[in-house]
């Protein structure tokens, strides 16, 4: 059911806007960034980072298949886009696990 | 001119979503690769520290960010929290001027 | 088979006789004659032109004459109540005035500048704006498609997928004159520039319209007027 495309979209709209101002706040602090980085290699800390790049694959994903439904004409376009929203968020999702 | 305003979102919200698919897929191919390349900080900041280019995308990237949030938010505080009228509108303001702050002390800091 | 309908706040359950090929109107129509005759309900043709028997049924918005009772039975239970989003005048009528009122605030009527001693405006059936219209024009205002969207139950001023797929093919008729009018009273956070693509609409539609894809349409001609500074 598209709705559930939609409200993914919207729900990892809304961690990504949670997420992204403590995410440049950390990154304004870049001197500290070697104890920094030491921190990032704790597994709760990874899991949260494979997490965040899946949110935002995921927020992609749901808003290229806005882009074609409000750009495109044409009712396949809407599903085969959905599906390839889908297959960008596993890739994603798996190129940053494979990176871990 | 409630209409005037909307349709001038809804622009800057679609053009600041096509400007962000590309830097975010930029943004997330070079983060995989310095972190398989399993590179220090000081690795990383010798890269950057003083990359006009990258310094000059990040710009981008951080203004993009700061335009598509909060009017990504605007509808969600509207809908799900019935949060409607001038306030919200200065919130979303407050909310665009914090991202691009701390965003470009961010990209100063690594970049700069 | 157990029959749960929605009468104001409670659940009234019935015991009612399985047929084949039985309706979900049949239903309520033998609970009204033969069990309850106090149910108020809604329909006319129960052939499937009229779109006055929407109901809700197992949580989503149907015409119930065209709804199979072996279609949507779930363990033997059926549980029916009124279109969501509308106010209900009775257990299962709903009042449809709000609905008709966004149709008409979204611009939903045609405005010609022919008269009779003019001759017949000629309109391509092949052309893009024609084809436009017709995927659109065959909307009975049966309400199915308003009472499936969330955003119409998330903002009460929203003018909805039907009032605003109207405004589209009437957007997609070269002979009507009130395009630029008709542009501003669709665009704003009321208007089609709060549909999230949900698709509800689409999916719930009994004649196969896509609303999404009017709406899609309206948005771009908003911004498009908005560019050229005739919003």
């Amino acid at each position: 059911m598209s709705k559930y495309y939609a409200l993914v979209h919207r729900v990892s709209g809304l961690a990504l806007a949670a997420f992204l101002p403590v995410h440049f706040w950390a990154l304004g602090h870049g001197l500290e960034m070697d104890g920094f980085l030491r921190w990032t290699e704790q597994p709760l800390v990874k899991l949260a980072e494979w997490g965040l790049v899946v949110l935002l694959a995921a927020h992609l994903g749901g808003g290229l298949r806005v882009l074609a439904i409000e750009f495109l004409d044409g009712h396949e376009w809407q599903k085969s886009l959905a599906a390839l929203a889908g297959a960008l968020m596993v890739a994603a999702g798996l190129a940053f696990a494979l990176a871990l | 001119m409630s209409r005037k305003f909307e349709t001038g979102l809804w622009i800057a919200q679609r053009a600041s979503a096509g400007v962000l698919a590309l830097c975010v897929v930029v943004h997330l191919g070079t983060i995989v690769y310095a972190v398989r390349g399993g590179l220090s900080a000081a690795e990383i900041l010798g890269r950057t520290r003083g990359n006009s280019g990258w310094l000059a995308f990040y710009s981008v990237f951080v203004l993009a960010v700061a335009i598509h949030a909060p009017i990504g938010l605007r509808p969600v505080l509207a809908e799900w929290l019935a949060w409607r009228g001038r306030s919200r509108e200065v919130f979303a303001l407050a909310f665009a001027l914090l991202l691009w702050w701390t965003g470009m002390r961010a990209v100063l800091t690594v970049f700069g | 088979m157990k029959v749960f309908v929605k009468r104001g706040e409670a659940l009234q359950e019935f015991e009612v006789p399985r047929h084949p090929s039985q309706t979900v109107l049949d239903v309520v129509t033998y609970i009204q004659r033969a069990l309850d005759p106090t149910l108020a309900y809604r329909f006319a043709c129960r052939v499937g032109m009229c779109g006055s028997c929407a109901m809700t049924v197992n949580g989503a918005p149907r015409w119930t004459c065209r709804t199979h009772v072996d279609r949507v039975l779930k363990d033997e239970t059926l549980e029916i109540g009124p279109l969501r989003n509308l106010p209900v005048i009775r257990d299962l009528v709903t009042d449809m005035r709000g609905f008709f009122d966004k149709w008409e605030r979204a611009g939903g009527h045609f405005e010609g500048a022919r008269t009779r001693h003019d001759d017949f405006a000629r309109v391509s059936p092949a052309s893009r704006e024609r084809e436009a219209a017709d995927a659109g024009i065959e909307c009975i205002g049966c309400g199915v498609c308003y009472a499936a969207c969330d955003v119409v139950s998330w903002n009460p001023d929203y003018l909805g997928p039907a009032a605003l797929n109207r405004a589209w093919t009437l957007m997609s008729d070269v002979r009507d004159t009130q395009h630029a009018q008709r542009l501003r009273a669709v665009a704003g956070d009321a208007g089609c520039h709060a549909c999230h693509t949900h698709m509800s609409c689409t999916e719930r539609c009994p004649k196969h319209i896509s609303p999404t894809a009017g709406i899609a349409g309206l948005k771009r001609a908003v911004a498009k007027a908005a560019m050229k500074g005739d919003l």
